[in-house]
């Protein structure tokens, strides 16, 4: 499979940055970059990461199944994370989750029918004092309250519309 | 970048460069004080150097609270394998967020304590293994880590002497479990998040089979103010037992939640009420946990006279962990925050042994089940008997950090649970708005 | 050996090894901790918290099954505390699990039924909703219900570690965990089953085996695979007069947990619809249907006749009929029929193996010495494929006592994986692979030699030779095809030897030789097919055949004697390392006879019976304990389902070695002879297509 330049050239600094013979280390990172430029993790990365760093499918496959954040099946252009853990909930964040769902119409790990947006229930992401906190994508958002999230989502929208 | 106002009570050791211009930038380091401390320890045995962490009494803030001198000092001498230095950045302990704070303020200081302790094990290679959500730290640690090679901070001949050491960021995808050592090392070997029988510790089998100093970032970026300043300045600031400053995480209902570098041993109601401005909309408190969901909560009454040090909360039953603070207002449904805690817990269990993968699953369900109104009085007696039973029994502590908090919820407020009985609506949420929006996991 | 340590477990005195795990000492007094996933040889776990025991001074409950023996440790694995723990172990592994055992196939056999037997609580306190996932069919034989697994990872772990493939994984997180195959939906790998035997409970099922019966309603005949030359046991459930199933549950045999897929399945061959059930006789040039009696005195009539003019006989025998039977037959050739005619497919060259050994001792290797010895060597054979259980302990032998593997093949091979050195050599390279490894040889303090039929011949003598200037213990193991093929060597069916590899006087024709004879009178096959692939030249020779089936060889015959396989009789085998193990009846199949017993009949109608003795296998193997080389076995040991190793000769064989009699079939996992074109379940596996 061809991988742009740039993951070319992240998968080639990341076969070097553990001893010798430990490429397998790779796997996690490899499988986190290709997703973000591919939007999902396919059959066909499975078995080129596994090429990569010599060891089985499966072996990719028991790993991807296991953390959250790797994903199958495509996500939205923009995946909306709305943390519910116990400090966000504490202000707010389960209504915030609500609010969102209703509007984008879509429930946990769905994407909209046009695939701009998708929606997932996480767990804290690190922003408990600053709650609630969500995540676009990798971009944190602070003191999150419904308005601001309609106008966020907006924007992003608008900022695409061009 | 900071999100929250300092507080005048804040002793700021390990966040001294918040605030400044471009903190994050080895310029502003080095004008700092930066690497002075490496400079020190290059000059030093090794011996010294963990001497002088142990007089420290730096104790790891990633949540178990070992002494970290201790901990350098297992790492075997002879061994001829390769040495290895970890950084724990997973920070994913519901409640807990400082070390993210550290490596986007002060990359450079995390640096500088991991060639401290490389010095101190002659280590030569580090990995920084940051949480996934936490991408945009990996642009600043790469880009700190890429400066410090051009600095001649990292890479061979370090200031000229023999010493070599590189540095390497690594992504995590989306685990709590991965905060836990040895899954830690799993993850950062390409393997699915599940713990390592345990002994041998990771400071004889660690990374890649070999012998590893594995820290929270929050300790290892005490070092350089320890050995700058010296181990016994850096005790004093703390409690006899304890030393230092402990970044607290203050969450929950407050006027001014927010991270804060307080002395060990600051008292509790102080904390609450001035560092974190008090409840906000003037209500009560109720009730807080002191140090991430893993830990019993606390009650309003036991906030009397009780300080945030790791002895002091030991005596209450509880634990002063990574130093998440979520503080609960008097409308808080107790009964909602087990479950939205379990929750969690069972959404995060690796799997791997029978008590925790299956206990926090039927917890789950169990409290859910009770919360929507559909709880018969054995279930209470239920719901603390399971996490008895898990309690102690896990293959590792994700099962105990389950239990304590759920036992302690039922234990101290038992009342709240009684009052959702009978097919009545949580009193706190009388149109149990809950129940809509929890997604079956 | 280091001083033992001492400790008590529930009172009583241990003495262990040190490293010894407190799950293994309890064993040692007879205290049997429980556990679901620990299981011994394979990678430790400490998953399943049933083995929790108490320590002293220990602050909370410690798993056995990951606690080395310390000196003065005091345990104790039955009190309150522990069986509490126990319990509600227990109960959450029933939340999910399904509570149908009486129409679970396990039933009966489920250590998840006995564990709550012993320790379960009576009811449980679980009323939430149970996960379920829908059971899937990974291959013919492999199916899985992901909601019994109890997520033990044995299945795993004896895929990749035992069996060296990998093929199967854990995937998801948490409570929907579950096993997954290498394929997305399906497996792709030796199909051995070792993964359904080594499930504690229901959750993997095997294709044949499940719903068909229930454990107890089974015979359990644990007998000798009559596949390869390995020799591992086999148990096979019966039901009324079938075969079930193949398993090797207990672990009894030579070969431990290992079965491959021919030993574990390969048995459907017995009732084939294709079976012979009736005698044959060639009436107006077609064979009809004839009685026993009647066929016999045929055979008979026209044995004597021939004999009485001292007309020429050829027998071909068998690799996979027993030592009795072989014994027997050539006893009968020799000295009733008077030919030394009498010969059988040779696949390895065990004749020059013992003759350039000769005067040493303990230089043939057994099993367990594959597994024991501290390196090995393997020429010119695709173990994993062709020999899997000698391939499963040299596996295991790295990974318990990190062996030092050597490889010298023209292909790649599963042993790469694990070896310490591997050469890759043209066809006919191999000795010269081999002399390429001599310095790294060396430097190994024993070695075990396993090669295959390219080396024959000339090539045996300097692989010894080779072997003897390593200047170390070096044994040997020269490869073999079937199940009794060694023991047909050790029994004289060849022309050139008498049993025991005394030179016969006057040597007769080999098989081909008797193929392109023109004046063969009669040909006597007894288990063999040697028209599948040649033609005969004496175009009226008499023939008579003894066979399962109705193979090429039988459609020439002029009598067909419908023979009993080797999981229908009794009678001992001799495996490819020289160890003889005794095969017991299994089921029956109406109207076919051991061969033993059908020879015994024709010499009975003859009415030459006494010349030969009585066709009782036991009182021919005691005759031949008493008269071969090497077979003066303990009984004892052979009695109770043991193997006794043997050393047939110790001294020259001076007779001209047939190099080019040499061949070995090739058999992969998935063939087996004339008896795999018979076992449908071989035939219907993916693999066994591919390969
Ligand atoms: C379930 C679990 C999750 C944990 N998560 C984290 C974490 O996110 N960050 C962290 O530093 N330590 C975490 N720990 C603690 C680590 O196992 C380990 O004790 C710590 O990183 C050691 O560093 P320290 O001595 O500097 O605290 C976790 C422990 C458990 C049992
Ligand atoms: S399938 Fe059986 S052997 Fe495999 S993990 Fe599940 S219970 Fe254990
Ligand atoms: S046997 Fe010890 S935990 Fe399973």
């Amino acid at each position: 499979m061809t991988l742009s330049p740039h993951l070319e050239a992240k998968f080639a600094k990341l076969l070097t940055s553990y001893p010798p013979g430990r490429q397998r280390s790779a796997m996690i990172p490899m499988l986190m970059f290709a997703q973000d430029e591919l939007g999902q993790v396919t059959q066909e990365l499975v078995e080129e990461v596994a090429r990569r760093i010599g060891c089985t499918p499966l072996q990719v496959e028991e790993v991807l199944t296991y953390y959250s954040m790797l994903h199958k099946k495509p996500l939205g252009k923009y995946h909306v994370q709305i943390c519910t853990n116990i400090s966000c909930m504490l202000t707010g964040g389960a209504e915030l989750w609500e609010h969102a769902s209703g509007k984008l119409r879509i429930g946990h790990r769905e994407v909209a029918a046009d695939g701009f947006f998708s929606l997932e229930e996480v767990e804290c992401i690190g922003a408990c004092s600053w709650a609630p906190a969500i995540q676009v994508n990798y971009d944190f958002h602070h003191h999150v309250t419904p308005e601001k999230l309609d106008r966020l989502l907006a924007g992003l929208r608008s900022a695409n519309a061009v | 970048m900071l999100y929250n106002e300092p507080s005048p009570h804040e002793v700021k050791v390990l966040t001294r460069r918040f605030g400044l211009a471009d903190s994050a930038s080895i310029k502003t380091y080095l004008k700092t004080d930066g690497y002075v401390a490496f400079e020190k320890a290059l000059k030093m045995k090794p011996e010294e150097i963990i001497e002088e962490v142990k007089v420290s009494n730096l104790r790891g803030r990633g949540g178990a609270g070992f002494p970290t001198g201790l901990k350098w000092s297992f790492v075997p001498k002879t061994s001829p394998k390769p040495k290895y230095i970890v950084v724990n950045a997973d920070e994913s302990e519901p409640g807990t967020c400082k070390d993210r704070l550290l490596i986007e303020n002060d990359p450079h200081q995390l640096i500088e304590g991991m060639l401290i302790a490389a010095l101190s094990v002659d280590a030569h290679a580090g990995y920084i293994y940051i949480r996934g959500e936490y991408r945009y730290l990996i642009d600043i640690m790469d880009k700190a880590i890429a400066e410090a090679y051009e600095h001649g901070y990292l890479g061979r001949n370090l200031l000229g002497s023999a010493f070599h050491f590189d540095a390497f960021t690594h992504t995590g995808a989306g685990a709590y479990e991965c905060g836990e050592e040895s899954a830690l090392l799993e993850s950062l070997e390409g393997k699915r998040g599940v713990p390592r029988i345990r002994p041998p510790f990771p400071a004889v089998v660690g990374a890649f089979q070999s012998p590893t100093i594995l820290n929270n970032v929050e300790t290892f970026c005490a070092a350089p103010a320890i050995l700058r300043d010296g181990g016994a300045a850096f005790a004093a600031l703390g409690v006899p037992k304890a030393g230092g400053t402990k970044l607290t995480c203050l969450s929950g209902h407050l006027n001014k939640p927010g991270v804060y570098e307080l002395p060990l041993g600051f008292p509790v109601k102080k904390m609450i009420e001035e560092v974190g401005g008090g409840i906000r909309n003037g209500k009560k408190l109720k009730a807080f946990v002191p140090g991430g969901s893993s830990c019993p909560v606390l009650t309003a009454a036991e906030c009397e006279g009780l300080t945030m040090d790791y002895d002091a909360l030991a005596k209450v039953k509880s634990m002063l962990g990574s130093g998440g603070v979520v503080v609960m207002d008097e409308d808080t449904c107790i009964v909602k925050v087990a479950l939205r805690v379990m929750r969690f817990y069972a959404h995060e269990s690796c799997g791997w042994c029978i008590p925790c993968r299956e206990g926090t699953a039927w917890l789950r369900k169990l409290l859910q089940r009770f919360h929507d109104g559909h709880g018969q009085r054995s279930d209470i007696v239920l719901i603390g008997d399971l996490a008895k039973n898990m309690l102690g029994r896990t293959f590792c502590p994700l099962g105990d950090a389950a239990a304590m908090p759920t036992i302690s919820f039922v234990e101290k407020f038992r009342d709240e649970f009684e009052a959702h009985l009978d097919g009545r609506p949580c009193p706190y949420e009388p149109a149990n708005r809950l129940a809509a929006h929890l997604v079956a996991q | 050996m280091a001083a033992p340590v001492k400790l008590t477990i529930d009172g009583k005195a241990v003495e262990a090894a040190p490293g010894t795990l407190v799950i293994d000492a309890a064993k040692l007094v007879g205290i049997n901790i429980p556990s679901f996933c620990y299981y011994e040889g394979l990678t430790l776990q400490a998953a399943c918290r049933m083995c929790l025991v108490e320590v002293e001074k220990a602050p909370k409950l410690l798993a056995a099954c990951t606690l080395p023996v310390a000196e003065g440790m005091v345990v104790r694995t039955e009190t309150p505390v522990v069986a509490e723990a126990r319990k509600y172990t227990l109960e959450f592994l029933l939340t999910n699990h399904p509570l149908d055992c009486p129409v679970c196939d396990k039933g009966g056999e489920c250590e998840l039924q006995d564990m709550v037997f012993r320790y379960g609580a009576g009811e449980s306190r679980y009323s939430e909703n149970k996960l379920h996932v829908d059971e899937k069919q990974w291959s013919p034989v492999v199916f899985y219900d992901g909601p019994r697994c109890i997520l033990c990872f044995r299945c795993v772990r004896i895929c990749s570690e035992g069996m060296g493939v990998g093929a199967l994984g854990i995937v998801n997180r948490g409570a929907v965990s579950e096993i997954a195959p290498n394929h997305g939906d399906h497996l792709e790998c030796d199909e051995c089953g070792m993964c359904i035997d080594i499930c504690p409970v229901g959750a993997l099922t095997s294709g044949t085996y499940r719903y068909k019966t229930r454990p107890w309603e089974m015979d359990h005949v644990g007998t000798i695979c009559t596949h390869c030359s390995n020799g591992c046991k086999t148990t096979l459930g019966v039901r009324n007069g079938q075969i079930i199933r193949g398993n090797n549950r207990d672990r009894s045999g030579i070969n431990g947990e290992f079965l491959c897929i021919k030993g574990r399945y390969g048995f459907d061959f017995t009732d084939h619809p294709e079976r012979l059930q009736s005698p044959l006789m060639r009436v107006n040039g077609k064979l009809e249907a004839a009685s026993w009696s009647v066929a016999l005195a045929a055979v008979a009539k026209k044995f004597s006749e021939v004999r009485a003019r001292h007309g020429s006989f050829g027998v071909i025998g068998s690799t996979h009929t027993t030592n009795e039977e072989n014994y027997y037959l050539q006893k009968f050739a020799r000295s009733v029929l008077g030919t030394n005619h009498i010969d059988h497919h040779r696949s390895g060259d065990v004749v020059t193996l013992l003759d350039a050994l000769s005067g040493t001792a303990g230089s043939l290797s057994t099993t367990a010495d594959l597994y024991e010895r501290k390196a090995v060597l393997v020429v010119g054979a695709d173990l994993s494929s062709q020999q899997p259980f000698l391939a499963f302990q040299i596996r295991a032998n790295y990974r318990h006592h990190q062996a030092r593997v050597y490889v010298v093949t023209e292909n790649e091979v599963r042993e790469d994986g694990i070896a310490a050195a591997t050469v890759r050599v043209d066809k006919g390279g191999e000795l010269a692979g081999v002399h390429s490894l001599a310095e790294k040889l060396k430097t190994e303090s024993e070695l075990v030699i396993v090669f295959g039929d390219s080396i024959k011949g000339e090539a045996v003598r300097e692989l010894v030779a080779f072997g003897n200037s390593l200047g170390i213990p070096v044994k040997y193991v020269a490869l073999v095809d079937y199940s009794n093929s060694r023991g047909a060597l050790d029994m004289g069916l060849v022309p050139e030897l008498l049993p025991g590899y005394q030179p016969s006087n006057q040597p007769g024709m080999t098989v081909g030789e008797m193929l392109e004879s023109e004046s063969l009178e009669v040909l006597w096959v007894v288990g063999a097919n040697p028209l599948e692939s040649a033609a005969m030249k004496a175009k009226d020779a008499f023939v008579v055949v003894q066979e399962m089936f109705l193979t090429e060889t039988a459609q020439r015959a002029d009598i067909v004697l419908p023979a009993a396989s080797a999981y229908e009789k009794t009678g001992t085998v001799t495996n490819v390392t020289g160890e003889v193990q005794r095969l017991k009846t299994g089921p029956s199949t109406m109207g076919a006879k051991p061969d033993l017993e059908i020879i015994g009949l024709i010499a009975r109608d003859m009415g030459l019976a006494a010349a030969v003795g009585p066709w009782i296998a036991d009182k021919v193997f005691e005759e031949i304990r008493a008269t071969v080389k090497g077979y003066s076995v303990p009984m004892a040991i052979i009695s109770a389902g043991g193997a006794a190793h043997t050393m047939p000769v110790n001294g020259r064989i001076p007779v001209e070695s047939r190099p080019d009699l040499i061949h070995s079939s090739r058999d992969n996992l998935f063939t087996s002879g004339t008896l795999g074109r018979y076992s449908k379940m071989l035939g219907s596996v993916m693999e066994g297509r591919q390969a």
